[in-house]
């Protein structure tokens, strides 16, 4: 049993609290801090990569209580890949936010790491009510996170926020009763071994509770009818911090994974992939009213937002498929879609920033010093998000057309996935054209006094395109990586054994 | 009247009548709507083990039957939880009417315009 599969979880909290106790007064004690251990976490994140590369589940008991009774983290190469992917992406986003965002308001490394470790653990957890615990720490965080900066339109927004996130813990908070009451475990590996033997008076009462959860988790990844909090949300929080949540409806697709790929996977009897109908057709939906949304849109970050609603719409499509070819390009598409979105959002600051009065509203303005860069970099984030060659969107929308080819809606994806990409392409040539052509033909600013800006910011920014270009060089690794990935994440036999076999092993250790 | 109608009614009218109210328009009746909300499945949750009258909560080679003490665990956390959520949803609406004057929970008036502040990326050091 290796300790340091907690140790994501702990690194954080323990930052934040030093953060909170030590440092509250001191904000270069605070970032420097906080960018140490954002790098830790990059490195131990990595070294559980590796350390899962071999396929192997592991299951850490906390207190080395044995597993259906005590809380149990579970490292497999999903997990892995999350934590890592969160780690670098977390990294990426806190050096953008040292050069000034972090001064709007207190607390914004505690919060920061606060929301690292809800992230971390929601991705480690063996157990659904530490899940919701989990969940509950990041949302907590992320409330906090959002209304950095504070301003009445933070704090409406804000409200909204807050308000979808209660209800929808109440309702995680029903299921898991309802899931309980049936199977009487909440740990998810036991449940997996259950959920095939549930007798035929309660199948409909434990169907009930996997449907409420699968909303709940919904809501998390934006799944249309549950999508209409992420456009406001997103566009009333700062940028890094919008940076950091495209990362958190991933939490949302990741927990469909676990949840119906896993425990209610193939083998679950009566409820065998209890919320497979459900998924491709709101997936469908939601790309296609992603990609009207960025048709529509008249300023940029609400562009953007309308952009993340469609990657989760294309993501999603692929996960609802729960085979390892639908999986494994759901993951690859996933990685590229979180890199893709945190680059646009800081983006957007970047430029808002430097348009003067214009901000980000898509109309001509006078040109700014350097608009080349911002140009450029908006380019090729342009073209990753919406696919085109021959950047990693066009690899993971190639793969999920290549998975869904054979299934019953191929007709209806396809026409999807293509027509929505066609009406993102032009959005986003015309918010381009308008941004960065249109405004080199008007007189230039009034010469005001420029403020100094610094570079890191926009190295920031480039370092996520940098990882799209990467994804899409080592596309064949990559894609070979989450085929393993994809593989043991419907393996339930293998994760079950980890978990509960793992009681003998405790045992016989005597640790 | 049984144990089980009781408790089932009480839990219905509480999650219909916190439904109601979180669909209202103004803060305040949003915030109670979620409290009655949590209450409900505060409730659920704690019948989830089952009603059962006079038995331990652990086994006891006297007793014969036990009450499952873990929804009760579950509850405790689901209160601490919500608890504090209230708290803070509380201070979010009334800073929020504070600062907008208006404690409506839409935000037409607030989406004109752009969505960034001046200055955003660098603050004054």
């Amino acid at each position: 049993m290796s300790h340091w599969i907690v140790a994501p979880t702990l690194l954080p909290a323990l930052t934040a609290a030093y953060l909170i106790l030590f440092a509250r007064n001191d904000i270069f004690h605070q970032r420097i801090v906080s960018v140490a251990a954002t790098l830790m976490l990059v490195l131990l994140t990595f070294g559980l990569y590796q350390l899962a590369g071999d396929g192997e589940s592991r299951a850490y008991l906390l207190g080395n209580w044995p597993a259906p009774f005590g809380i149990v983290q579970v490292l497999d190469r999903l997990s892995a890949t999350m934590l890592l992917l969160t780690a670098c992406l977390a990294f990426i986003v806190v050096v953008y936010a040292i050069h000034g965002w972090d001064r709007r308001g207190r607390y914004f490394h505690a919060l920061f790491q606060f929301q690292l470790l809800g992230i971390n653990g929601a991705f480690l957890t063996g157990d659904f009510f530490n899940l919701f615990v989990f969940f509950e720490v990041m949302l907590i965080a992320s409330y906090g996170l959002m209304l950095h900066g504070g301003g009445p339109r933070r704090l409406k927004a804000g409200f909204q926020y807050v308000t979808i996130n209660l209800i929808s813990s109440t309702l995680f908070l029903f299921a898991v009763g309802l899931i309980y009451s049936v199977t009487g475990t909440l740990n998810m590996a036991d449940l997996a071994a259950k959920a095939g033997q549930v007798g035929a008076g309660e199948v409909a009462l434990l169907r009930t509770g996997a449907l409420l959860l699968f909303m709940v988790f919904a809501i998390k990844a934006a799944l249309v009818p549950l999508h209409w909090w992420l456009p406001t949300t997103y566009a009333a929080a700062s940028a890094p911090v919008a940076a950091l949540f495209a990362i958190m409806t991933k939490v949302g697709a990741y927990s469909i994974l676990r949840m119906y790929g896993l425990v209610f996977g193939a083998d679950a009897g009566p409820l065998a992939l209890v919320a497979a109908p459900w998924v491709i057709p709101a997936a469908i939906v939601t790309l296609a009213i992603g990609a009207i949304g960025v048709l529509a849109s008249r300023t940029l970050l609400d562009l953007v937002c309308f952009s993340v609603v469609a990657s989760m719409g294309t993501l999603l499509i692929a996960l609802g498929l729960f085979d390892e070819v639908g999986i494994a390009a759901a993951l690859y598409y996933l990685l590229h879609s979180t890199l893709a979105g945190a680059a646009l959002f800081l983006l957007v600051d970047l430029i808002a920033v430097r348009r003067g009065r214009a901000r980000d509203r898509l109309n001509a303005a006078p040109p700014f010093p350097r608009d080349y860069v911002y140009g450029g970099l908006f380019f090729l984030a342009a073209i990753a998000m919406v696919g085109l060659p021959p950047l990693s969107g066009f690899l993971g929308k190639l793969l999920i057309l290549d998975a869904t080819r054979e299934t019953a809606h191929a007709g209806v994806i396809w026409a999807t996935v293509l027509g929505s990409s066609f009406l993102m392409l032009v959005g986003f040539s015309r918010a381009g054209s308008v941004l960065f052509w249109k405004s080199a033909a008007q007189p230039p600013q009034e010469e005001e006094e420029e403020p100094k800006r610094r570079v890191l910011p926009t190295v920031a920014a480039g370092a996520l395109i940098a990882g799209m270009v990467l994804l899409s060089v080592f596309a064949g690794p990559v894609s070979r990586a989450v085929t393993d990935t994809a593989q043991q994440a419907l393996d339930t036999r293998a994760y079950v054994e980890a978990v509960l076999g793992s009681i003998k092993t405790a045992r016989a250790t005597g640790h | 009247m049984s144990m089980e109608f009781l408790l089932a009614s009480a839990i219905g009218t509480l999650t219909a009548a916190g439904v109601y109210m979180t669909l209202r328009a103004r803060t305040f009746p949003v915030i109670i709507g979620l409290a009655l909300l949590s209450y409900a499945v505060n409730l659920f949750l704690f019948s989830m083990g089952r009603l059962v009258v006079d038995r331990p909560p652990i086994i006891h080679p006297l007793a014969t039957t036990y009450t499952d003490p873990l929804p009760q665990a579950l509850v405790l956390t689901a209160i601490v939880i919500s608890f504090g959520m209230t708290a803070l949803i509380v201070v979010l609406a009334l800073r929020s009417f504070l600062e907008t004057g208006s404690d409506n929970v839409a935000m037409r008036e607030m989406n004109e315009g752009a969505n960034i502040e001046p200055r955003s990326e660098e603050a004054p050091r």
